[in-house]
């Protein structure tokens, strides 16, 4: 049964993984539907997550921008800035791809990211809203933005949102 | 003639001849502003034109072009060539931050009498006193100056690139001039041989008029400090022009000219 070892030491390695981050089990959680276009060219679009206060004057934090990372000589890059609001609020004063954040971009269909505390170290308890931002090529462009708070407190509800055209349902919900 | 019969005149020479300056519009126009990936191009229209932006008159010429990168230092055109209608040329943003292109000239321009015959002259100061005969009469000279510009950003905007010569009508961004959208309001300093130049009126007009009956086009002054501010109507590519004429402090009569294309994006 040579076979069975492999996932089991993997259950393992992860389970140990997992430790130090319980000191702070607090999770923010993006369920993200990119629609199903009926287009003569379709591609995927590039989308960024980032998190803004209510008053969307500036980006706080990106959490996460999915493009086409895996272009030669980093080409991929080339149209980050078409997420225009990202662009101008985070994006064009980051350095890309950066870890954590890059990841390739996603087929259409829902996708749910989740975001530790650690990877929201620094964010001030308050109110804030997640903003989403797509823009596909030979397509166009759309941004939502759903509200949440930060820490999470119990039982907080999920807020949720719904794109018009470049994006679906959008949904953020946090637990303690 | 004495040198102050000589600059009264050229000054009311300038004066009259000022509506004509204002015929066409000389602008440069860049494919893209807001640039991201690594050593992005541009590619930038330059023409002289009435409707904005196309090149239907004269092509731009391209001798007085430099193009200033995030660090201060000028960076080389590409593939410069002039056509009919319009100039074209390359930039490759090898360095993120912001890019200054412009296309400046200055020079004198004299009139005057011979044996009854009127004479023009034009070129560089300098050459001014050998260039008119010692017997010329009805002497008339102006100083022009005219400067084009418009900006490109790769990566997040700089300041580097921006700052002033000191000479003719320039303008220093106070607002940066790759951080435009349609929802706020955009400042602006306008200076004349390096100091503010209040009271000047400045035109802005929206691009690609071709398609609408009127395109957004108005007036906006400066303060006393030489501070204009624009609310952008939508986004689009917009065209920005100012001239100053006066006496500059020999007393020798002035003309300069500026304009600037800038992009304004949508939210």
């Amino acid at each position: 049964m040579r076979a069975m070892k492999t996932p089991t030491l993997f259950a393992a390695v992860t389970g140990v993984a997992a430790v130090p981050a319980a000191a702070d089990a607090a999770e923010l959680t993006v369920s993200v539907e990119i629609p199903r276009l009926s287009v003569a060219e379709y591609h995927r679009p590039y989308v960024a997550l980032w998190i803004e206060r209510p008053d969307e004057t500036a980006a706080v934090k990106t959490l996460a921008v999915w493009y086409d990372t895996k272009l030669a000589k980093g080409e991929g890059a080339t149209w980050l800035k078409d997420m225009r609001q990202w662009w101008r609020k985070a994006g064009r004063s980051m350095t890309l791809p950066a870890d954590g954040v890059s990841g390739p971009t996603k087929a259409p269909g829902k996708h749910q990211a989740v975001f530790t505390a650690a990877q929201l170290s620094g964010l001030a308890p308050g109110q804030y809203n997640l903003a989403i931002e797509a823009a596909r090529e030979v397509g166009g462009r759309e941004v939502v933005r759903v509200p949440f708070s930060w820490p999470p407190k119990a039982g907080a509800r999920p807020a949720s949102a719904k794109g018009a055209s470049e994006l679906g349902a959008i949904s953020v919900s946090t637990k303690p | 003639m004495s040198i102050a019969i000589r600059t009264a005149i050229a000054a009311v020479i300038a004066l009259a001849v000022a509506p004509a300056a204002q015929a066409h519009r000389s602008w440069l126009a860049p494919s893209a502003t807001v640039l991201s990936g690594s050593e992005p191009w541009v590619t930038v229209d330059g023409a002289v034109s009435n409707t904005l932006f196309y090149p239907d008159h004269v092509a731009m010429r391209l001798d007085g072009l430099t193009a200033i990168g995030p660090d201060g230092a000028p960076v080389q055109i590409q593939n410069g060539s002039t056509g009919k209608y319009r100039s074209t040329f390359d930039l490759q943003l090898k360095t993120p931050g912001t890019y200054k292109i412009a296309n400046a000239s200055s020079g004198m321009m004299a009139s005057y009498k011979l044996g009854g015959e009127t004479k023009r002259w034009r070129g560089q100061e300098a050459d001014l006193a050998t260039a008119i005969p010692k017997d010329a009469t009805e002497v008339q000279v102006s100083r022009n100056s005219r400067r084009v510009e418009t900006f490109v950003t790769s990566g997040a905007p700089s300041t580097g690139a921006l700052k002033i010569t000191g000479k003719g009508l320039e303008l220093e961004p106070i607002t940066h001039p790759n951080d435009l959208v349609a929802s706020e309001k955009a400042r602006f300093k306008l200076l004349m041989d390096g100091k503010p130049a209040p009271d000047v009126e400045v035109e802005v007009v929206l691009g690609a008029t071709r398609y609408r009956s009127k395109a957004p086009e108005f007036k906006v002054k400066t303060g006393a400090d030489g501070v204009f501010e624009v609310q952008w109507p939508e986004p689009g590519l917009y065209w920005v022009e100012a001239s100053v004429r006066g006496k500059d402090a020999a007393g020798v009569a002035s003309n300069a000219g500026y304009a600037a294309t800038f992009e304004v994006l949508p939210d």
